[in-house]
């Protein structure tokens, strides 16, 4: 019975001992943190962009809400539909019904360039054109300053994101779509989705301008219930006057991000990792030294009937504390120097701006303390074992 | 140099630490390395553009089309030499994770336009005489295993023909070389007057221009001019420099270049300390040492000499050869898989990368230099 609680108390003491000791070591404790530090902080940095533009694209998207598109079409950007084909895709069954008819909004996408603030240069600032439904089908989104566009009217509502985002978008002020400039009367919110980075307008104002004829690109709707989607998918799909493609909205949205999600994600981790390589060189070397600076106090401890695994243990426990000072330290860098940074980037499969902001989320705080446990504990093996391989005697001499 | 053999066995007096620093710097270079490649790929157009080319598109969004009849107009516009146009086709070979470019041009024209684009005059020749003839970059003829006279199907989402078909087939007839190693080749050109012929919509339609200017130092003007002369037209224009128009295509992305540099930043900052304690440890522990040195004649400068050596000797090794390692990963292409076609290591950053290399080393010997030049003879004596 005494022998495991023996065992504890030894490796108790012996951490004390080195944790003690770490202010006569200041330098190389703090190299190893700071080290460590900065590879939790750019791995967590990185990862939360990531995070952030996929949250922007696919968060907060209701079970219900439906798209469609032409058949191999993978973006808006590329989709076509005539009016005949909307007309068909509105009569489908499945849509919840408003006060005037289906809730389902037949929408052209395009982009414009405008410039964007932060470096002055133009940008491809996606632009949308609606029907009266769309307000109905994303529910969420509400005009949060001035008032909406008027129908028929040469006026556009700018998202929250695209006003912060681009430059001269302020109601009042005006931009050019097709040959004439066209008044910016609102501002609207739309729960943090990638909508708030668009441009809004009556959907017929733009097939004017951009020479679009009576064609659209995406139908967007909302079904009446979750459950209607595989009913109504099918009525689409096997109407032998159509050829489109029906997803959800939030699968679409999903597959949208992933390129651009894939590729942070893979530089984040690459460049992370590589880091950590040489974090965890710079934790050898610190507990190395100071094994190499203990040597006679482990070996006096030895003498004095320690076991050698409380000598291993102790001074892996105090590498891996180091190391979570230093994974804190970075986590909490990242957090409080990018969590909600607003940025926008090129979403290569819509071919636009997407505004978005760095999401620093408890998951990836954690996965930040996890890398740095692993490089503590990696780093702090090899002096440990070296520190339990000590020659009592031939270390004791050199008293 | 006579000193040399006292720092190399100097470093090797602790040979696992000066290892692992040596591993922790060139970790650091590798990054740089890569960082750099990746920085180079994704803002490479700006140092390939030509500096007497502009570029054309409609001024309010670049998916506008432009009548095929501005090329005559431009090129009445003093100053420009040539214009010719390109159009976004938009198509996949198979699966659309292979991505890469395909544009109808006017064969003459482009190729006189690009003379980066090496093609040999039979396969040219042969372009002239196949209506759906096209020629491909070196690049994706590798990739996909394409030889001359092969078909080549590609659908595009963006131009169905006039059976309504969306997929395109065209004749390899040529394979074209890049005169730099910058140049990329991995795009895909075929006639313009098959397109226009073949496909639904409008005729005389094309995407954008790229205009010669005569004198690269009016490239300026000539753009101002080039706007005006379509001012109030149905399609008004936005001309730039080739440069300013590879810039902005960068800029879209977000600021690379100061995510790049964070974290380099983080990386230099964190190697920086970790070794410069490594030299701070070696210098400390060899005190006793340095004093010896002074006492039997060894001048300051002579003793901050042998510090710095060895700091920048180890910075150095590391740089050159995490640089080195880089370069082979860089070597292999891209990491991405498509997304980064010109993936390589400009010399530019190797060299900076060196001179970083040096810096590192004089800043991690600084201080552990100082210290020994500071140091006392009777003082350091007294300690061994």
């Amino acid at each position: 019975m005494a022998g495991p609680i023996n065992w504890f108390l030894q490796v108790a003491s012996v951490t004390k001992f080195g944790i003690l000791s770490i202010p006569q070591r200041r330098g190389s404790a703090l190299a190893s943190v700071i080290g460590i530090a900065g590879v939790v902080a750019v791995l967590v940095s990185v990862l939360s962009m990531a995070t952030g533009f996929r949250k922007t694209m696919s968060g907060s998207i209701p079970p219900d809400a439906v798209i469609v598109l032409r058949s191999g079409a993978d973006s808006e950007m590329v989709s076509g539909l005539t009016r005949p084909d909307t007309r068909l895709i509105s009569d489908a069954p499945g849509f919840a019904h408003g006060p005037d008819g289906p809730l389902a909004s037949s929408e052209l996408f395009v982009i414009i360039d405008l410039p964007k603030r932060s470096t002055g240069t133009d940008v491809n600032v996606p632009m949308r054109g609606v029907e009266r439904a769309a307000f109905q089908v994303r529910d969420k989104l509400k005009v949060v300053e001035g008032r909406a566009f008027g129908w028929g009217q040469n006026e556009v509502i700018v998202g929250t994101a695209a006003a912060s985002q681009f430059a001269g978008m302020k109601i009042g002020s005006t931009i050019k779509v097709g040959r004439e400039q066209w008044p910016i009367v609102g501002i609207f919110s739309a729960n943090g989705g990638a909508a708030e980075s668009e441009v809004w307008t009556d959907a017929t104002m733009l097939q004017g301008a951009f020479n679009r004829g009576d064609s659209f690109q995406a139908v967007y709707g909302k079904l009446a219930t979750p459950g209607a989607f595989n009913q109504f998918k099918d009525a689409l799909t096997t109407n032998p006057q159509l050829s489109v493609k029906v997803e959800k909205q939030a699968d679409f949205n999903e597959a949208q991000s992933t390129m651009m999600t894939k590729m942070i994600n893979t530089l984040g981790v690459l460049v992370a990792g590589l880091m950590a390589v040489g974090a965890t060189f710079g934790a050898l070397n610190t507990m190395y030294s100071a094994v190499s600076a203990r040597t006679r106090e482990i070996a006096t401890l030895r003498a004095l009937g320690f076991g050698r695994g409380s000598v291993v243990i102790s001074v892996m426990l105090e590498s891996l504390a180091l190391a979570l000072i230093g994974g804190l330290l970075g986590g909490a860098l990242a957090y409080l120097f990018f969590n909600g940074h607003q940025t926008s980037t090129m979403n290569f499969q819509s071919f636009s701006q997407v505004a978005f902001a760095f999401d620093v989320t408890p998951e990836l705080l954690v996965k930040g303390i996890v890398w740095a446990a692993a490089i503590g504990l990696i780093g702090g093996f090899l002096p440990a074992l070296r520190a339990a391989r000590l020659p009592i005697a031939s270390a004791l001499r050199d008293l | 140099m006579k000193f040399f053999p006292l720092i190399w066995s100097n470093l090797k007096r602790k040979k696992l630490r000066t290892f692992l620093t040596l591993l922790s710097i060139l970790v650091a270079f590798v990054l740089f390395g890569l960082l750099s490649a990746i920085k180079e790929a994704l803002t490479g157009g700006i140092s390939m553009a030509g500096a007497n080319r502009l570029v054309v598109q409609h001024k309010v969004s670049l998916i506008l089309l432009l009548p095929e009849s501005y090329k005559a107009r431009m090129e009445r516009i003093p100053g420009v030499e040539l214009a010719t146009h390109q159009t976004w086709f938009g198509g996949i070979y198979q699966d659309p994770k292979n991505f890469f470019m395909q544009n109808p041009v006017v064969p003459d024209e482009f190729l006189s336009m690009y003379p980066e684009f090496i093609l040999s005059a039979e396969q040219k020749k042969a372009w002239h005489e196949t209506r759906t003839g096209a020629i491909v970059g070196r690049k994706t003829a590798d990739k996909f295993h394409w030889k001359i006279g092969d078909k080549v199907p590609i659908q595009t989402p963006i131009w169905s023909q006039k059976d309504g078909s969306s997929t395109w087939t065209f004749d390899i007839v040529g394979i074209f070389d890049g005169k730099e190693k910058s140049t990329d080749t991995s795009s895909l050109f075929f006639r313009y007057d098959y397109f226009d012929e073949a496909h639904r919509g409008d005729r005389g339609q094309v995407g954008w221009y790229t205009v010669r200017v005569k004198d690269p130092k009016t490239s300026a003007e000539v753009a101002k001019l080039i706007n005006k002369e379509f001012e109030n037209s149905m399609a008004e224009v936005k001309a730039e420099p080739e440069a300013a128009m590879a810039q902005e295509w960068a800029n879209q992305l977000g600021d690379i270049g100061l995510i790049t540099t964070s974290i380099l930043g983080a990386v230099f900052f964190t190697i920086l300390l970790v070794t410069g304690n490594t030299m701070a440890q070696a210098v400390r522990e060899r005190t006793g040492e340095l004093g010896v040195l002074k006492a039997i004649g060894f001048t300051n400068g002579q003793v901050v000499a042998f510090v710095l050596a060895e700091s920048c000797l180890i910075a150095v090794i590391g740089g050159v050869l995490g640089l080195g390692l880089a370069w082979l990963i860089a070597s292999s292409g891209d990491p991405t898989g498509g997304m980064l076609p010109m993936f390589f290591i400009p010399r530019s950053a190797l060299i900076l990368g060196l001179g970083f290399s040096a810096v590192l080393g004089l800043a991690t010997g600084f201080f552990p230099a100082l210290q020994a030049m500071r140091l006392q003879v009777a003082v350091a004596i007294r300690r061994m």
